[in-house]
C-alpha cells in the first residue's frame, strides 16, 4: 500500500483523498480514527496522525470533538479544484516541453486533441 | 506514563574496547524509538547503561531526570529484554512469568497469557530446551506484559519466525496505543519495522550518527542520477555517501535535506532525485571500517 517515494503521512493523506474523489468516502462520512488506521496498516500512530492533520489543515476533513473525524461537505469540490490546477502543471506543461524537445508542432497536438474529442462526442 | 531518557556524554569501556564513546542523545519519551546499528556498534551497551545493568565510565544517563544506577525506584520503571531473553536455563515459561509478576509493578498477567498463546510458547518446557524462536517469544512476552514506562527490546524478537514477528508488531502497536510508554527497539530487520518507529537513532562505533523522526530521516537521503557531469555539478559540496557509475550515467547517494529548492535545481541540472530506503541510508551511514 505504501512505498518509499514520499513520507508515509503524505501517502496516507493521498489515499484518503483518493477515497473521497472516487466516492468511496462521501461528505459527512466518518473516517477511520488515526489509531485504527495505524493498527490496520502497521504504522506508528504519530505518523498516521500527521497524515490526518494535513487533511484537517487543508479543510478536507474536520474534527468533531469526542466523536471523530468526518469528511468536509466541500471536500470533493476542493480536491477536484486541486487536481485541475495540478493537471496543467503536471500533465500539460511537461507535455508541451517534451513536444518542443522532440520537434512536434503544437498545432499537431491541438489537432490530435480535437480528433480525440470528436471521437468522444460521437 | 512517559519517561524521557537523557544520555549525556556516555562512555563505557570493556578493557581497552570503548563500546560507547562520548554519546549524547535525548529521547523525549512516550514514543516508539528504533535503535539501529551494526553488530558491535554499542546498541546493547547503550541499552544496558540506560537499564543500569552496567555503570558508565564517563558521562551519565538520566531517566525521568534521575540516574538509574543503583536506584531501584527508577530501575523498576525500566524493562530491558536482551536478545538472550535473560532467562535462567532451567526456568520454564511459567517460572519466568511468575518472577516477572513479582518484580514488575505494572505486570498484566492476563496480557501475558494472551501473548504466550499468541506466540505458542510452551509453558512447561525448560528454557534451555526451547527453540530460539520460542525463547525470543518468551522474552517479548515478558517485555510487553511488564508495561514498564521504559521498555527496551534488544533484538528480542530476532529469533521469531515471520508470522510471529508480524503478530508481535500488531500486538505492540495495539498495546502502545492503549498504554502509551517509551519503547526502544533495536533491530537488524529495518525494512520490516521502520513504520512502527516514530523516531530513529542510528549509532556506529559507539557514537551517534543520526537521530530524527523516521520520515524526516528517510527524506534526508536521496539518490541523484543523470549524466556524469550533471550529477557531479549538482552534488558538488554535498555529503556523498555512495557513488556508482555505469557508462556515461552516474548515481550518487547524498545525505542532506532535499526540499523544493533542491528539486527545482535538480530539474535545472537535468538529474533525477529519488528517495532512498532507510535500510540503504543505514548501510551507507554505517559502512566505515571499524577503527
Amino acid at each position: 500500500m505504501f512505498d518509499e517515494r514520499s513520507p508515509i503521512y503524505f501517502q496516507i493523506a493521498d489515499a484518503i483523498k483518493n477515497d473521497i474523489l472516487s466516492g468511496e468516502l462521501e461528505a459527512e462520512d466518518q473516517v477511520m480514527s488515526t489509531n485504527q488506521y495505524a493498527a490496520h496498516f502497521r504504522i506508528n500512530p504519530a505518523t498516521a496522525a500527521k497524515g490526518f492533520q494535513q487533511l484537517v489543515d487543508e479543510g478536507i476533513i474536520y474534527k468533531r470533538r469526542g466523536v471523530g473525524m468526518f469528511v468536509s461537505p466541500d471536500a470533493r469540490a476542493k480536491l477536484l479544484e486541486q487536481r485541475r490546477q495540478r493537471f496543467f502543471a503536471e500533465v500539460v506543461e511537461p507535455m508541451v516541453a517534451e513536444a518542443h524537445v522532440i520537434g512536434i508542432p503544437l498545432e499537431q497536438i491541438v489537432d490530435r486533441i480535437n480528433a480525440l474529442n470528436g471521437k468522444e462526442d460521437a | 506514563m512517559t519517561l524521557g531518557i537523557d544520555v549525556q556524554g556516555l562512555t563505557v569501556r570493556f578493557g581497552d574496547v570503548t563500546a560507547v564513546d562520548d554519546l549524547s542523545v535525548r529521547l523525549a519519551g512516550g514514543k516508539i524509538y528504533g535503535l539501529l546499528g551494526r553488530n558491535g556498534s554499542g546498541k546493547t551497551t547503550l541499552m544496558s547503561a540506560i537499564a543500569a545493568f552496567l555503570q558508565a565510565d564517563r558521562g551519565r544517563v538520566l531517566v525521568d531526570g534521575e540516574q538509574p544506577y543503583e536506584n531501584p525506584a527508577v530501575t523498576e520503571q525500566i524493562c530491558l529484554v536482551r536478545d538472550s531473553g535473560d532467562l535462567a536455563d532451567q526456568d520454564s515459561a511459567r517460572a519466568a512469568l511468575k518472577r516477572a509478576a513479582k518484580f514488575r509493578p505494572n505486570w498484566d498477567a492476563e496480557f501475558a497469557e494472551r501473548l504466550i498463546e499468541l506466540f505458542r510458547v510452551p509453558t512447561r518446557r525448560g528454557v534451555a530446551r526451547m527453540s530460539r524462536g520460542q525463547r525470543s517469544a518468551l522474552g517479548v512476552t515478558v517485555g510487553l506484559a511488564s508495561r514498564a514506562p521504559v521498555t527496551m527490546l534488544d533484538e528480542s524478537y530476532f529469533g521469531m519466525d515471520a508470522p510471529s514477528r508480524y503478530a508481535f508488531y500488531d500486538v505492540l502497536l495495539e498495546d502502545y496505543i492503549e498504554h502509551p510508554r517509551t519503547i526502544v527497539i533495536s533491530t537488524h530487520l529495518i525494512e520490516e519495522v521502520t513504520r512502527l518507529f516514530e523516531e530513529v537513532v542510528i549509532i556506529d562505533q559507539g557514537r551517534l550518527v543520526a537521530h530524527d523522526e523516521t520520515e524526516a530521516l528517510r527524506m534526508r537521503g536521496a539518490a541523484v542520477t543523470g549524466a556524469v557531469s550533471a550529477v557531479e555539478a549538482f552534488t558538488d559540496g554535498m555529503t556523498v555517501l555512495a557513488e556508482r557509475r555505469l557508462g556515461g550515467t552516474k548515481s550518487v547517494t547524498v545525505f542532506g535535506a532535499m526540499g523544493a529548492e533542491q528539486r527545482a535545481r535538480a530539474s535545472e541540472f537535468d538529474v533525477e532525485l529519488e528517495p532512498v530506503a532507510l535500510q540503504d541510508l543505514f548501510v551507507h551511514l554505517t559502512k566505515e571500517a571499524p577503527r
